[in-house]
């Protein structure tokens, strides 16, 4: 196995010279925890931009009639709300923010491989954001939506379109930078004696995630400085009266756009394997499947990306052959869902806000493979191609899925973040409130879709005006449920529980330091944790100061 | 692993696969049917919809299960058993969801034969619809897209345009153009699909039909429609501020009705001529399926 290099890398760097307290936040620190919780803030206050852009179409599809706002703002407003979420708030939040925070101490190191280039990974989101937010002031933002297809990217007005592709091209470099540093982290700076296989699950969806960046990401940059020549310098690669093909843009942004739904969801489903273990108390099952299974996703994932492109006259074994691939995605995917089911299995399940959102995270995702295996279907995607309900199953994979991981993810890792506890009741409250507003916001959403409501419309048959209406309702339940959640972080970051160092009695490394942790990770050596989830293995390995039970070890039968 | 025993996991499994097929055969979440496609594509639907359904409720389910059977009571304290994994237990959750996915994969791909997906992209031979040097055009095949090779005679070819932000409909035979799209019931069509600006997409719900229409590529669709009435034609790809607007509706009439709304429209030197050919098609044309 590979041996560390420089296990300690950090103690080589020359002293900090860097603020302490609150005000590191705000600085170009280099430790990897600040970097984390500085893309966790970041891209928390993206979504609520992002869910703001939300509100405002739920708020114009409450009517049939385009009466909200003109219909150029509400394309552009649909563009900036696809680009905020994906760019600005999933892929930052579940792959930088929880990767930078947990990946060395998973790894038994102080700091990532390249902490400077850590922290321009990161310092390139806020510009890039607040470049993407202020076109929408400038000219008017882009109005093709995110996947931005010519000729209507070409023909919409310039401004708005080109500094769409700066801020996404600058969004794409920092996570092809976060993508590299993972992969050096996990593979060179592993503590001396850690084994791959023994590494916590999140290190091994990162790996996987972070391959998936590095491949594909490159693409989708090239891709858009192609159609930047086409809209500055009129030249034809994708305009069809310069002799242009619209149909080689969709495959080159597909390849990237169908992996990175795998960039949003495969690290979430590596934190839900983190979290799962712990607060069920017992070993998480199957962990050389669940490896197995991330590398299958990832190889499968880079080579399904024409199934967005049933209905744009791709020949007919394309087809067939795009059909198979994505539909036997659901193979490994479907072992990740039986494995964390035989996690819960026979455990001791602590039913707190972790839990909640990681189990919502199961419903929603389940319902959201279904209609994905539906939607790889050839002959059923080409009737819902492009209708509610893509948009059903896409907010099934990405809200139900990732933002339910970050919300769990949040509840479970706030002790260690901040050394306070989160307040339970209003955990269950944001839990209830979103679940419920979710569903109701999307349920409904694939009976439009299948009756014949395209997406992307601000207008819409009136047959439909009932069903939108309550979509809308349950996504004002949505940002209602924001509301509790906030107060939440807010005032138990300063009136919280304190939590001690290892509230949940974890195993995983870095609930073996003190909660926050030290600037660099561990006073001493870093532990070597050999297993990371041998729950209920053996008495010594419980914490048991505060316990008293009499059926402490017995099974959990 | 605790697996309840044999005989209860049997009539849950048996439960469940019941209570499946009845909601696949029972909700029905799809607008009529009015295409020879349409009824081939529910047969789908049904399947898809009851595995689905099995598969939902038997996971959630078991979720629901062991967060009720399984949590944590007041009071109680240590973990849960020590297991890490079950060899053939994960063996068969591999397994089985790799055949389930198989199966729908090839029972879908012969729904999609059986809707005539599988006919290789076409070049142009149909007279009429193209000048004679773009003979070799190649043309990008939607669904049914080899309708026309496949020695369908009669079909009707119309040629559709897309703009932003409407459809025109343009009858070669009778060089009639219309924005409402008229087809008569029982007679195939074949579109051949070309875009002004942007991309379009060409879509009516009741056909479970959809076919992008993109500039400096002209695509190709067949159908034939089954039931009389009016259906709306919708644009699905975003196309511009006025996207939600672009709509259009298709006239499936009688083959009566739609001859005389073809002769009363079609050029004068044409209309006598087409009208009487038409009328011996529809009469012995036997329903194309």
């Amino acid at each position: 196995m590979t041996v560390a290099l420089h296990p300690d890398t950090g103690t080589e760097r020359s002293p900090r010279l860097q603020p302490t307290g609150w005000l590191r936040y705000f600085s170009f620190s280099v430790d990897h925890k600040v970097i984390g919780l500085q893309y966790l803030v970041c891209g928390f206050l993206f979504y609520l931009i992002g869910g703001a852009l939300a509100g405002a179409i739920r708020t114009e599809l409450a009517s049939p009639v385009a009466d909200f706002m003109a219909r150029d703002v509400y394309n552009q407003v649909l563009t900036l709300h696809g680009t905020v979420m994906i760019f600005l708030w999933i892929v930052p939040v579940v792959n930088g923010a929880f990767g930078n925070y947990l990946i060395p101490f998973y790894v038994g190191a102080r700091d990532m491989a390249f902490p400077r280039l850590n922290a321009v990974a990161f310092w390139l989101i806020p510009p890039a954001g607040l470049l993407l937010i202020s076109s929408y002031f400038i000219t008017g933002a882009a109005q093709s939506g995110w996947t931005a297809y010519p000729p209507l990217s070409i023909t919409t007005p310039a401004t708005g379109q080109i500094i769409w592709i700066l801020s996404v091209l600058l969004l794409g470099g920092s996570s092809i930078f976060g993508g590299i540093n993972f992969i050096a982290t996990i593979l060179k700076l592993r503590r001396p004696g850690l084994k791959l296989m023994q590494l916590p699950m999140y290190c091994w969806a990162m790996l996987g995630t972070s391959l998936l960046v590095v491949l594909s990401t490159p693409v989708l940059a090239g891709t858009l400085v192609l159609l930047s020549f086409d809209i500055v310098a009129h030249t034809g690669f994708f305009n069809p009266t310069l002799g242009g093909n619209v149909v080689v843009y969709q495959h080159l942004f597909w390849f990237y756009s169908h992996p990175a739904v795998y960039i949003m969801v495969l690290p979430a489903f590596g934190l839900v394997s983190e979290i799962l273990p712990i607060h069920a108390r017992k070993p998480l099952f199957g962990y050389t499947t669940m490896v197995y299974s991330i590398m299958a996703i990832v190889v499968l994932g880079l080579i399904v990306w024409a199934h967005h492109m049933f209905t744009s006259g791709t020949p007919p074994w394309m087809r067939l052959f795009f059909t198979i691939a994505t539909a036997f995605i659901a193979v490994p995917t479907g072992i990740k869902f039986f494995n964390w089911l035989a996690t819960l299995w026979g455990g001791r399940i602590s039913l707190n806000s972790a839990v909640l959102f990681s189990c919502g995270f199961i419903v929603n995702f389940v319902l959201g493979g279904i209609t994905g295996v539906a939607l790889a279907q050839v002959p059923f995607d080409i009737h819902v191609h492009d209708t509610y309900f893509v948009v059903a199953h896409f907010h099934y994979i990405v809200f139900g899925g990732s933002v339910f991981v970050i919300f769990a993810s949040i509840y479970h890792w706030y002790p260690k973040f901040t050394g306070r506890m989160l307040n339970e009741d209003l955990g269950r409250l944001h839990f209830a409130l979103t679940f419920i507003g979710f569903n109701l916001c999307f349920g409904p959403q694939h009976w439009l879709g299948l009756n014949g409501m395209p997406r992307r419309v601000a207008e819409y048959d009136p047959q439909f005006a009932l069903i939108n209406q309550i979509s809308s309702v349950g996504a004002l339940l949505m940002a209602i449920s924001t509301l509790p959640f906030l107060w939440n972080v807010v005032h138990s970051a300063f009136k919280g529980q304190p939590a001690g160092d290892n509230p949940w009695n974890a195993l995983t490394p870095e609930w073996l330091t003190s909660s926050p942790p030290p600037v660099e990770n561990w006073i001493g050596e870093a532990p070597l944790v050999e297993e990371p989830y041998c729950y209920g293995v053996s008495p010594d390995q419980f914490d048991l100061a505060a316990t008293s039970g009499s059926d402490l070890w017995s099974s959990g039968k | 692993m605790q697996i309840p025993s044999a005989i209860i996991t049997l009539v849950i499994g048996m439960v469940l696969v019941l209570g499946g097929m009845w909601i696949g055969q029972n909700i029905n979440l799809l607008p009529i049917d009015a295409s020879v496609n349409a009824p081939i594509y529910d047969e789908l639907f049904q399947v898809l919809f009851t595995i689905g359904a099995i598969l939902f409720i038997g996971i959630i389910g078991l979720l629901v299960f062991s967060l009720v059977r399984f949590r944590r009571r007041p009071g109680q304290l240590g973990d849960g058993i020590a297991i890490e994994g079950n060899l053939p237990l994960e063996i068969f959750w591999t397994a089985v969801p790799a055949v389930v996915v198989l199966f729908v994969g090839l029972y879908s791909y012969d729904i999609y034969d059986r809707m005539g997906g599988m006919v290789p992209l076409a070049h142009d031979h149909s007279a009429g619809m193209t000048e004679a040097g773009m003979a070799e055009e190649r043309i990008w095949g939607g669904i049914s897209s080899g309708t026309v090779d496949a020695g369908v005679v009669d079909a009707l070819p119309i040629e559709v345009t897309a703009m932003q932000f409407a459809f025109l409909f343009h009858y070669p035979d009778g060089d009639i153009t219309a924005g409402e799209l008229h087809v008569p019931a029982g007679r195939p069509v074949t579109l051949r699909l070309e875009a002004k600006d942007v991309i379009h997409a060409f879509w009516v719900p009741e056909f479970r039909l959809k076919q992008d229409v993109i500039p400096g590529q002209p695509t190709q669709l067949s159908f034939t429609p089954t039931r009389p009435g009016r259906y709306p034609i919708v644009c699905a790809e975003l196309c511009g501020p006025y996207h939600g607007g672009m709509r259009s509706t298709v006239v499936v009439d009688e083959p009566d009705a739609w001859d005389a709304w073809f002769s009363s429209n079609a050029k004068p030197d044409l209309a006598t001529e087409m009208a009487t050919s038409e009328t011996a098609n529809a009469e012995t044309a036997p329903t194309n399926t």
